[in-house]
């Protein structure tokens, strides 16, 4: 067992073994088939990221749509209003559904939550598979429903635009429908894995604090998402019966699909930015050498975000019609969100504190998480205050907002978590002089890209408009500039990890001496995790030096 | 693989499921799952999961309530006149005939639990043809709306005395239609899984040591079941 204390250590690997769960087995339908976490996260991991794939490049067109004002490239007019409003509600519902929510619980999630409390696979694995054939149904029919009908609604549905409009909003809605219990399963089965496989010795206060995050997502992935799911089959209903809830021609209320709709969608926020904050308090406590700050107060905002996500719904309803009272308390309540998010920064800033900071890829990833998510934040506590909220509802400003928490949170995380795991995931290692660059890439690309539409959005530039005074045609620019810089840098993240897949050195076990138990066996890992059932015999993140000099 | 490293740890006390118990035993049992170390800890990770579905199963149609009761708010006179229409005979009845299936299915449970197949696939088959009772009643509930015209949303044709020109009398059918015919479908799906478990009874598949399938449609049966304790009173009861 001493193989298994080897915290803080880099070498010292055993002899890798032959098989592992790569090529132990190698046909199509061994994958296809599988009931292994590892290759569901990995089959996750590769539908992901081409929908990530897709998702960007409608932004790319979003913002080339927005280059200038007269909708020019090289002379010509290339879009219509049409075409650009398909080209953001694709962008958005690509995203929000195929890309962000799943991104990372169920891809890196689904890798490295079993091997994180030492289990050797998902409480219910069957379960697992039908949750990403779910998902892989649910991107089809999202996809056919672009290409015979396209959805102009936004992502959000709102009525009564969705009941009238033409186009196929029917499949749309049904393809979230079904992407929404994919969503499900892995929030069960995942709750259900926290629960009853830790490894022996494993309390809950020993676990990982990703694992906190995860099975707090969990939670909402499970409350919430019924909720949805019902949503989506009355909006349909509506459109196919009048069954008259949603549109007041007929006695219904479209007020009432905002709170239906935002009362899953507000704790979908938090589906995708828990997850995002539990990277980080990985990243951070294995990049400073140094034990976490305040573990029991991270794992505790973690769990108090996902309760607080259920009830500030009501923020996305201020100039909407809700009563007066209804909008305080809703704003209120708001500004308590502030508490656990402010609470995980500090801790996370306290653990770099006098720590032995290096600065590897995906600590430049956490770092540049801390700074994002922090102004992103922060503006949200503008749009919180009711009085700033109704000059700021429906502005870039909240484009930017939105973007800082789930591009320079979520999506900052993922690839930090990406490049953290690369190598346990694929036995190889990237290159980090390339990461780092595409690092650097990215974090100006999307300042420039998200800043400039801050300060748009504060000077009364709506958001999804198609044409737009020319008092605004510098900023627009330099924000398609600022895409195209980000895109650049995220080609560049693809190019380098595809080529790591055959260029890159093998990874060692360890490679950034972290002390979590995805890091005690091989990399990449044997089929059954681990060649003996590891047991918790430190708490997690103790990096103190008598665990050093044990090894 | 487990049952040769066991041995090197002691089973520590603080452990959630320490590695104890008899476990080449458990190894035997074809229902053991790998990942699992004992078949105890199978079970209520099983059961764990049932009670988070029951609970996806509870918002979504809380969500249903929820619009039910705005609607109600919205329309108060129309939903008492609406729901005059309905056969609270027949809901009583109904409401009986699933009380009755929960208990036969408690009993199945038990059965099963206590090593007699037979009766557990009695008792099953008898929660079934409760199941059949329900939705046979419920056939001549639906054919009496579809024959006034009491039909959802653009569908409302009533030539009686519901037609005063308010939206309230479709709404309310309309609820009543996606509440009682999505409460229908469980029902159907209900009768799928308690088929599927009463073959697999006859088969000899189920013991003491592994009865968890019997155990979780149970769960689920009785959630279909107290869905409609809630159904009955909202629809049949309204003053």
């Amino acid at each position: 067992m001493e193989h298994a204390l080897t915290s803080g250590t880099r070498i010292g690997d055993r002899p890798r073994p032959v098989k592992n769960y790569l090529n132990e087995t190698t046909t199509v339908w061994s994958w296809m088939s599988t009931l292994d976490h590892k290759r569901i996260g990995v089959m996750y991991l590769v539908g992901v990221l081409t929908a990530f794939l897709m998702g960007g490049v409608f932004a790319l067109l979003v913002r080339l749509s927005l280059l200038n004002n007269k909708h020019m490239l090289f002379g010509k007019v290339w879009v219509t209003a049409e075409t650009y409003n398909r080209f953001f509600t694709l962008h958005g519902a690509i995203m929000v559904f195929l890309f962000i929510i799943p991104a990372i619980p169920a891809s890196l999630g689904n890798v490295v939550l079993p091997l994180m409390i030492g289990a050797k696979d998902v409480a219910f694995p069957r379960l697992n598979l039908a949750s990403f054939y779910l998902w892989v149904i649910g991107a089809v029919m999202a996809i056919s429903s672009m290409v015979i009908g396209a959805v102009d609604t936004g992502w959000t549905f709102y009525t009564p635009y969705s009941t009238t409009t033409d186009g196929a909003v029917g499949l749309m809605t049904m393809a979230v429908f079904v992407l929404g219990f994919s969503s499900i399963f892995t929030g069960l089965n995942f709750i259900s894995t926290v629960h009853k496989l830790r490894a022996p010795g494993m309390g809950w206060f020993d676990m990982p604090l990703f694992i906190w995050g995860i099975y707090s997502t969990g939670v909402i992935q499970v409350l919430a998402t019924p909720v949805l799911a019902i949503t989506l089959v009355l909006l349909l209903l509506e459109r196919v019966f009048q069954i008259g809830i949603f549109d007041s021609r007929i006695g219904g209320d479209p007020v009432l699909f905002q709170h239906f709709f935002w009362f899953y969608s507000h704790p979908a926020v938090y589906i995708m930015i828990l997850p995002g904050m539990a990277i980080i308090s990985e990243l951070i406590p294995t990049f400073s050498r140094k034990t976490i700050f305040g573990y029991r107060a991270i794992a505790y905002s973690s769990v108090s975000l996902a309760l607080l996500s259920f009830i500030v719904w009501g923020h996305h309803l201020f100039v909407a019609g809700q009563s007066e009272l209804a909008t305080v308390v809703f704003s209120a309540l708001t500004f308590l969100v502030a508490l656990p998010s402010g609470v995980k920064v500090f801790n996370w800033l306290s653990t770099m504190y006098k720590g032995n900071i290096s600065f590897e890829t995906p600590m430049l990833y956490a770092i540049a998480f801390i700074v994002l998510f922090t102004i992103g934040g922060l503006t949200g506590i503008f749009l919180g205050a009711l009085s700033v909220d109704v000059h700021l509802t429906d502005t870039y400003f909240v484009v930017a907002h939105f973007h800082y928490v789930m591009m320079g949170g979520t999506v900052i995380a993922f690839l930090g978590g990406l490049h953290y795991w690369w190598p346990k995931i694929t036995g190889r290692m990237y290159s980090e002089k390339w990461g780092r660059i595409a690092t650097s890439l990215v974090f100006i690309g999307f300042n420039m890209t998200f800043f400039s539409q801050f300060i748009m959005g504060s000077r009364g530039m709506p958001r999804r408009y198609f044409n737009y005074l020319d008092q605004y045609q510098p900023i627009h620019a330099f924000s398609t500039y600022g895409s195209w810089v980000l895109g650049t840098g995220l080609f560049m993240t693809a190019i380098y990890l595809l080529a790591s897949l055959k260029y890159g050195p093998l990874a060692p076990d360890n490679p950034w001496g972290g002390t979590t138990m995805e890091w005690q066996t091989s990399s990449p890992p044997i089929s059954h995790n681990f060649e003996e059932q590891p047991v918790l015999e430190h708490e997690p993140y103790d990096y103190r030096p008598k665990t050093v000099t044990h090894a | 693989m487990s049952s040769s490293t066991v041995d090197l740890h002691p089973p520590d006390p603080h452990a959630p499921h320490g590695a104890h118990g008899d476990v080449a035993a458990v190894h035997d049992d074809p229902h053991h799952q790998h990942h699992f170390t004992t078949m105890e800890q199978q079970f209520d990770t099983s059961k764990i999961g049932m009670w988070l579905f029951l609970a996806t199963e509870v918002l979504t149609f809380g969500g249903l309530f929820l619009g039910f009761g705005l609607m109600q708010n919205r329309y108060p006179r129309e939903f008492v006149e609406a729901h005059e229409h309905l056969q609270r005979p027949l809901g009583a009845l109904n409401t009986v005939v699933l009380l009755v299936s929960s208990f036969t299915m408690v009993l199945a449970v038990l059965a099963a639990r206590t090593n007699q197949p037979k009766k557990t696939v009695r008792y099953l088959l008898m929660t079934i043809g409760c199941a059949c009772i329900f939705l046979g009643v419920k056939y001549f509930e639906y054919s009496h709306k579809f024959e006034e015209g009491l039909l959802p949303g653009r569908f409302y044709s009533h030539q009686g005395d519901l037609i005063a020109g308010s939206h309230g009398y479709s709404t309310f059918f309309s609820f009543y239609f996606m509440m009682t015919g999505l409460h229908g479908i469980h029902i159907l799906a209900g009768i799928g899984l308690l088929s599927w478990i009463a073959v697999r009874t006859s088969r000899g598949e189920f013991s003491n040591a592994y009865y968890t399938p019997v155990d979780l449609v149970g769960l689920f049966w009785h959630l279909v079941d107290l869905i409609w304790i809630y159904l009955f009173p909202l629809y049949y009861l309204i003053t």
